[in-house]
């Protein structure tokens, strides 16, 4: 499986005018040496980016989707492999060595993480965390720096933020830090922004704000982002094309329109049925995906997410899907018994028939 | 635009701030001591080391003296102010040393990991090992004992000896404290943005991992003044005839049955100060904690 090589087909590039282009992966895969063996949590992962874009990356907990965004910043601890190839830009992110990726870090590429109650420094005040990095990389003074973090945190929405610098995080509420935090990553104009679940730690109120903000300051720096969620609900609208994650791999992606109105993957209907729907009586059943993640030490023979498919038949758990294109331009998944087509409805209803409930792993 | 989620946390803030009445008393000692070593020159003191034959061996009040004289005649109370110079310049060089040293190896251990960690933890083990008065007996027999041997000499190899140990212990908090630190999120961030090793560790992990080692670092005043009593009585503690709280009692020791004043003096004065440290070194850890947990 290492080192296999899954050509995702795309419009030729000609096609795209190359300046447009930002962030291209290649077949990356990451590997944990355990104790207990490989961990596989990222295997053959490729896409593109264009500046201004923005891409979505969904999964449930452990499909890869944290470890892919590290694993392109070059933001890997040791014990890790890493195969293929991450361009940025005319960049071999993938070739440098820790101190070239630094001169990346921050000034290029910034990183937005879930939790924004440890994600700033509690004993350090809000104005030393957003004029460090400026003062490091833009070599700005001490005013210089004062006056950026002050325009910084009026263009994230913070009210008085000349109080606000020298404040400690604990005396911000969690939307708060999370601005912060944004404005920290944006402090030295990055192109690119990996915003990790900025939203999972916040309350539902807030998290609508966060991500308008991160839209909005986006389209207004035509910087480009990949937004890591295991919500399809914050995907929806915010972001420009959407790719969704299953045990390491990439099992379907379509620009956004697309996926929600076509979905040809049968994990991507299950993750959109298990979002819990407002016009529901109260108590209803939520619809949940049966089963769990594969171990991803060892991940099923055929498609991995066939243990717990509805529409899995025997092909299904001998031979792996390979990603193939859809009708509309752009729109890829990995299935032999696509949603929504014939073929899929008869694998649907063969199950159903079925005397022994199927979908469920032991 | 308004904030729905703004909260002051000013009332809690408060009410943690309080001391406590045995805090204050502490806290309140413990002043008390340094301002008196420190201000030992300029105090109106008798000469700590001139004999008055009429007050050897007299207890407190003799002739306007507060805490009498000691054997010689000497005047105890100034014989003790200058002691407390002595033991707490002692133990407080001692435990800054562990502090920096043993702060800095922790650090490097708990940060890189790997072969610093084994390297240094093997180390601090090696160090916790060595009987601790032993030690310091053999390195002040060793270096600092004779006729030339000046007491700022003494000193040195006093505190170098009495501050190995804490190197160890010191270390291991720091090492245990970074090792939690470094796992957290900011210094992810950090290192997201670009920010160097070096910076990382003694920016943002080191202001964190500095509260516990503080802790630590009071408690281990408290083990080094005791300690220098003990190398006191073995005749190895700060050089006669410069009064430290270990000498007096050294002193004082053979006259035991006649003026037990003098033995007690000091002896008191260890064990309120040693006491006060452990105190406050408790409240700074359970503030500590309630800090932590509150994050």
């Amino acid at each position: 499986m290492i080192g296999r090589r899954e050509h995702v087909t795309r419009a030729p590039d000609e096609l795209r005018p190359y300046s447009r282009r930002l962030l291209e992966v290649d077949d990356l895969a990451t590997h944990f040496t355990t104790p207990r063996g490989k961990v596989r949590a990222v295997d053959g992962v490729s896409f593109a980016l264009e500046r201004g874009r923005t891409l979505g990356l969904v999964g449930e907990s452990g499909s890869g989707k944290s470890v892919l965004s590290r694993s392109i910043m070059g933001l890997l601890p040791g014990n890790v492999e890493r195969q293929g190839s991450v361009a940025f830009e005319d960049h071999r992110l993938d070739q440098m060595g820790p101190a070239e990726l630094r001169s990346f870090w921050g000034t290029q590429i910034a990183m937005v993480f879930q939790d924004p109650m440890t994600s700033l420094n509690p004993v350090m005040r809000i104005g030393r965390q957003i004029t460090e990095p400026l003062r490091f990389h833009l070599g700005m003074d001490r005013r210089e720096a004062e006056k950026m973090a002050l325009a910084l945190l009026a263009s994230v929405n913070i009210p008085e933020p000349g109080r606000r610098l020298r404040q400690y995080p604990h005396e911000l509420s969690g939307g708060m830090r999370q601005r912060v935090v944004i404005a920290i990553a944006l402090a030295c104009g990055p192109k690119l922004l990996f915003a990790d679940e900025p939203t999972t730690a916040l309350d539902v109120t807030v998290q609508s704000q966060i991500l308008d903000l991160l839209r909005t300051q986006q389209r207004e720096r035509d910087m480009a982002m990949v937004l890591v969620t295991h919500d399809l609900g914050v995907v929806a609208g915010h972001t420009d094309e959407v790719a969704v994650m299953y045990a390491g791999q990439i099992v379907e992606q379509a620009p956004t329109r697309t996926l929600f109105a076509s979905m040809r993957m049968p994990y991507t209907a299950a993750l959109l049925q298990s979002i819990p729907r407002l016009a529901n009586a109260s108590h209803t059943r939520l619809d949940v995906i049966a089963g769990r993640p594969p171990d991803l030490l060892d991940p099923p023979r055929g498609c991995r997410f066939a243990p717990r498919c509805p529409y899995a038949q025997d092909r299904c758990r001998e031979e792996p899907p390979p990603l193939q294109e859809a009708d509309e331009p752009g729109h890829v998944y990995r299935c032999w018994f696509p949603v929504g087509t014939e073929r899929g409805q008869e694998a649907l209803e063969r199950n159903l028939a079925a005397p022994v409930p199927q979908g469920v792993d032991g | 635009m308004p904030e729905p989620d703004q909260v002051a946390p000013v009332a809690i803030r408060a009410r943690r701030r309080t001391l406590g009445v045995p805090g204050k008393l502490a806290v309140g000692w413990l002043l008390l001591v340094v301002i008196a070593a420190l201000l030992a020159p300029v105090l109106p003191l008798d000469d700590p080391n001139d004999p008055v034959g009429s007050i050897a061996r007299q207890g407190p009040g003799t002739d306007g003296h507060v805490l009498g004289g000691d054997g010689l005649g000497r005047d105890l109370f100034s014989r003790l102010v200058w002691g407390a110079r002595a033991s707490l310049l002692l133990s407080v060089s001692a435990v800054i040393l562990g502090i920096v040293i043993g702060g800095f190896l922790g650090l490097v251990a708990g940060y890189f990991r790997g072969r610093f960690d084994t390297l240094f933890v093997g180390l601090f083990d090696v160090l916790l090992s060595f009987p601790q008065l032993i030690l310091a007996l053999t390195l002040v027999t060793v270096l600092a004992t004779g006729e030339g041997v000046s007491s700022t000499r003494r000193m040195v190899v006093l505190v170098f000896a009495l501050g190995v140990v804490s190197i160890p212990v010191l270390g291991r908090i720091a090492r245990a404290n970074t090792l939690t630190w470094s796992q957290r999120e900011f210094v992810l961030a950090a290192r997201a943005m670009g920010a160097r090793h070096r910076s990382i560790m003694f920016g943002e992990v080191l202001p964190n991992v500095l509260p516990a080692m503080f802790s630590i670092a009071l408690l281990g005043i408290a083990v080094v003044i005791v300690a220098e009593g003990g190398l006191s009585l073995l005749g190895v503690g700060v050089r006669l005839p410069t009064p430290s709280w270990g000498n007096i009692i050294a002193e004082g020791r053979s006259e035991l049955r006649d003026a037990p004043h003098v033995v007690l003096a000091p002896t008191v004065a260890i064990f309120l100060t040693v006491l006060a440290l452990n105190y406050l070194g408790d409240v700074v850890r359970s503030r500590l904690d309630v800090r932590e947990s509150a994050l």
